[in-house]
């Protein structure tokens, strides 16, 4: 699916953006990049203005996104809302505004408004970059968790068509109902043909899930979700989207946590991953994160290189002209 | 007042039952004839409407509008809505109190009420039902209905406490008046932006349950059973902008069982879904918000089959830099008295095959019947002369950047209409041409 041109070439604010094609281009050019010498990569977006607009806290994300920037000799800053006119009331459109008149060719924005980047990338005209909005996505994690998958897999991580996961099931257990990792991954996963199971309590997983997309099931039972999938991705519960809900959590331990025990019973060849930050001793168990089925730390150093392939995408560069609007 | 008179249109009066080739001649702020094709021929009047090919109707009713002032001037004015109201064909409309302060007083309605304001059409008001809207103390029923109040509401917000509605639905029964109630359980929707539903999970919006709009309902049918049974009153409820089929279920079965309730349905309830939010458009923001489309089609039904009292806009305009928000943070409304009329007959009319004349009448009489305003929504002689002449087959697109409005938060802009107002008369003045 393609949007309509009200918003520029190279933004990513949905993983619906990109159709298998982009998808195919992303982790293509992020297998160029990685090869690509230091020296090389950092001509790249040289003389370029990247800003970085963070409305929530954020480790991996900004992180990621910031190193990847200056890896490719992009000038970035950084604007918080605990440290700007934002506190002053500022809103977001004119806060885009200013970014961009101070010379900001794209905008990374991390929000906890569902949608505030469709609304920046309107007002500015500006490549957006959606590092997580609300609830609602988070597609440059899809994209890094797509490539840890492929890797891990040891299939072909630099083309992907419809098939390229035919076969896999992939269970994401936890707080799906705030999850914007959980909704990225269930629209993305089974477009390249995957099976995504959504496991969790109902007070964390309504049945309105399912209209996420074709290949998307919702499995209770975490032991039965278990046993058929290849790849388990964790999610962490979110105590500051609960709103008042209340939850037994030594109940959801016992019928949701990934430990050791379960995954030896259920899926003991199963690749474990978690967008982070996880807590450990609640959706899953220390040893488990550490454990040789675990991924988590590749996801964070994928992360790093399908951010600089985005980031070039953003402005315009590696050889999108062909597969974008 | 100089005289009008319209000539050679399709006069379609839902009280009289004309539905036919009439003239019609206005004098002196009335109705002074309806007649058969050439009887008025030779009447000199100062202005003179050829209406060939058009319908000629009762002016419409719009129950349920926000025109902003006082406190809120940016966003409209009375003088700036009741032009739009006018384009739009209305010749009525009943302002709500949600303005800043909170229209609870006598002073404040009168105020509201005075021609200085400048409504080019015929305004009413429903003050508050409780002190500031604020859910608690009852505002002072009699006083305000002397003054002219015409019903009771603390719409943007429901009287939430059974005992205060309860109250409320006595003081109202007593005065004669209804309490027009926004059906809204606020405890079961705080932090929700839109309906609940696969889209809400989607976009990652907390979505209103439909069960928030029904229990109000429910609780208020049960209030007017009780008051009927213990206080001998007959309090009349109605029920603003129902949007769920549970809700419009309840409503039918409370009028079988005889209770006096009304209600009313706006257009954008039964012309679009929330689907129609698409990439985080606030445009597509209200309260009660856009539902699936079962409960889409539940209106459209409860429309046909005659449950439906009356349309009616919830006309809410919004600054633009409000509604360039985030979805969550813009403010809910839309507006909509300009395209009422041509969703009504697009969607009921063309697309349901509803008569004309009952169109015509979901949109005057009707609505002049749930709010007492003798002598308007007909056209009979006598009555106001109150008149919309429009193209019934005219097909035309809304354009927002014309609006009469001082706001443009429509979602309707580049819309499809059928039907276009070429002239509106309130009491005699022509106060708005196409």
């Amino acid at each position: 699916m393609v949007r309509s041109s009200k918003y520029a070439a190279g933004c990513l604010l949905s993983v619906e953006d990109l159709s298998v094609a982009d998808v195919s281009a992303v982790l293509g050019l992020t297998t160029r990049l990685e090869a690509m010498p230091k020296v090389e990569r950092a001509e790249i977006l040289a003389g370029r203005r990247i800003a970085l607009l963070f409305y929530e806290s954020s480790t991996r994300t900004r992180t990621s996104f910031e190193l990847a920037a200056k890896s490719l000799g992009a000038t970035t800053t950084l604007v918080s809302d605990k440290s700007s006119s934002i506190e002053k009331g500022e809103s977001l459109k004119d806060t885009g505004l200013t970014l961009r008149a101070l010379g900001a060719e794209c905008i990374i924005l991390r929000h906890p408004a569902s949608g505030a980047p469709f609304l920046l990338a309107r007002e500015t005209g500006l490549a957006v970059l959606n590092a997580g909005d609300g609830m609602h996505e988070h597609p440059s994690q899809a994209l890094l968790d797509l490539r840890t998958i492929l890797t891990r897999l040891g299939l072909d991580a630099s083309l992907v068509d419809a098939d390229s996961l035919c076969g896999l099931t992939v269970v994401i257990t936890g707080d799906i109902l705030h999850s914007r990792v959980a909704r990225s991954n269930a629209m993305l996963l089974p477009r390249l043909g995957a099976k995504v199971l959504l496991c969790g309590p109902e007070k964390l997983l309504p049945e309105d899930a399912l209209g996420l997309g074709e290949g998307v099931e919702i499995v209770r039972d975490f032991d039965a979700a278990l046993s058929r999938a290849q790849v388990a991705m964790m999610l962490r519960i979110q105590k500051e989207r609960l709103a008042g809900l209340e939850l037994d959590l030594g109940d959801y331990i016992s019928r949701y946590q990934l430990n050791g025990e379960r995954l030896a019973a259920r899926a003991p060849k199963a690749l474990v991953m978690h967008p982070g930050p996880m807590i450990r001793g609640l959706e899953i168990a220390g040893d488990v994160a550490d454990g040789p089925n675990s991924a988590i730390e590749e996801q964070v150093s994928h992360g790093l290189a399908v951010r600089s392939a985005l980031l070039v995408r953003a402005n315009g560069l590696g050889g999108f002209e062909s597969v974008t609007v | 007042m100089s005289d009008v008179l319209i000539l050679n249109g399709r006069v379609i009066d839902p009280v009289s039952g004309v539905d036919d080739a009439r003239d019609v001649l206005l004098r002196d702020g009335r109705v002074a004839a309806v007649e058969l094709p050439g009887v008025l021929k030779g009447v000199a009047a100062a202005e003179t409407i050829n209406a060939a090919g058009m319908v000629v109707a009762p002016g419409l009713v719009d129950v349920h509008v926000h025109l902003r002032e006082p406190g809120q001037t940016y966003k409209e004015t009375i003088a700036t809505g009741t032009a739009a109201a006018a384009a739009g064909g209305f010749t009525t409309v009943v302002a709500m109190p949600n303005t800043v302060p909170v229209n609870d007083s006598v002073a404040g309605l009168n105020w509201m009420l005075d021609a200085a304001r400048g409504s080019v059409v015929k305004l009413f008001a429903m003050p508050a039902a409780t002190v500031g809207s604020m859910g608690g103390e009852l505002t002072d029923f009699d006083a305000l209905c002397k003054a002219g109040a015409v019903g009771f509401t603390d719409d943007g917000k429901p009287v939430l406490e059974d005992h205060v509605m309860r109250a409320a639905l006595v003081a109202a029964a007593r005065a004669g008046v209804p309490v027009s109630q926004h059906a809204e359980d606020t405890r079961l929707t705080g932090g929700c932006s839109m309906n609940a539903g696969p889209v809400a999970f989607r976009l990652g919006l907390r979505g209103m349950t439909v069960e928030a709009e029904a229990r109000i309902v429910e609780r208020d049918i049960r209030l007017l059973r009780e008051i009927e049974k213990a206080e001998g009153l007959r309090p009349h409820l109605h029920v603003q902008h129902v949007s769920t089929a549970r809700a419009m279920d309840a409503i039918r079965q409370a009028k079988r069982e005889g209770l006096h309730v009304t209600c009313e349905v706006a257009p954008h309830h039964f012309a679009l879904t929330d689907e129609a939010i698409g990439d985080y458009d606030t445009r597509a923001k209200m309260n009660p918000p856009l539902r699936a489309e079962a409960d889409r089609a539940a209106m459209v039904a409860a429309l046909v089959d005659g449950t439906v009292d009356c349309i009616a806009t919830d006309h809410a305009p919004h600054a633009a830099h409000e509604k360039e928000q985030e979805f969550e943070r813009a403010p809910n409304g839309i507006t909509g008295l300009e395209t009422a009329l041509g969703l009504a007959l697009r969607v009921l009319h063309k697309g349901q095959a509803m008569p004309l004349a009952r169109v015509v009448q979901l949109m005057s009489a009707a609505p002049a019947g749930i709010v007492e305003m003798d002598g308007r929504g007909a056209l009979r002689v006598g009555s106001f002369a109150d008149v919309v002449v429009f193209d019934a087959a005219a097909e035309w697109s809304f354009d927002v950047a014309k609006t009469r409005s001082k706001s443009r938060n429509s979602p309707f802009d580049g819309a499809a209409m059928l039907g276009r107002v070429m002239a509106t008369v309130c009491e005699g003045r022509v106060v708005y041409r196409g």
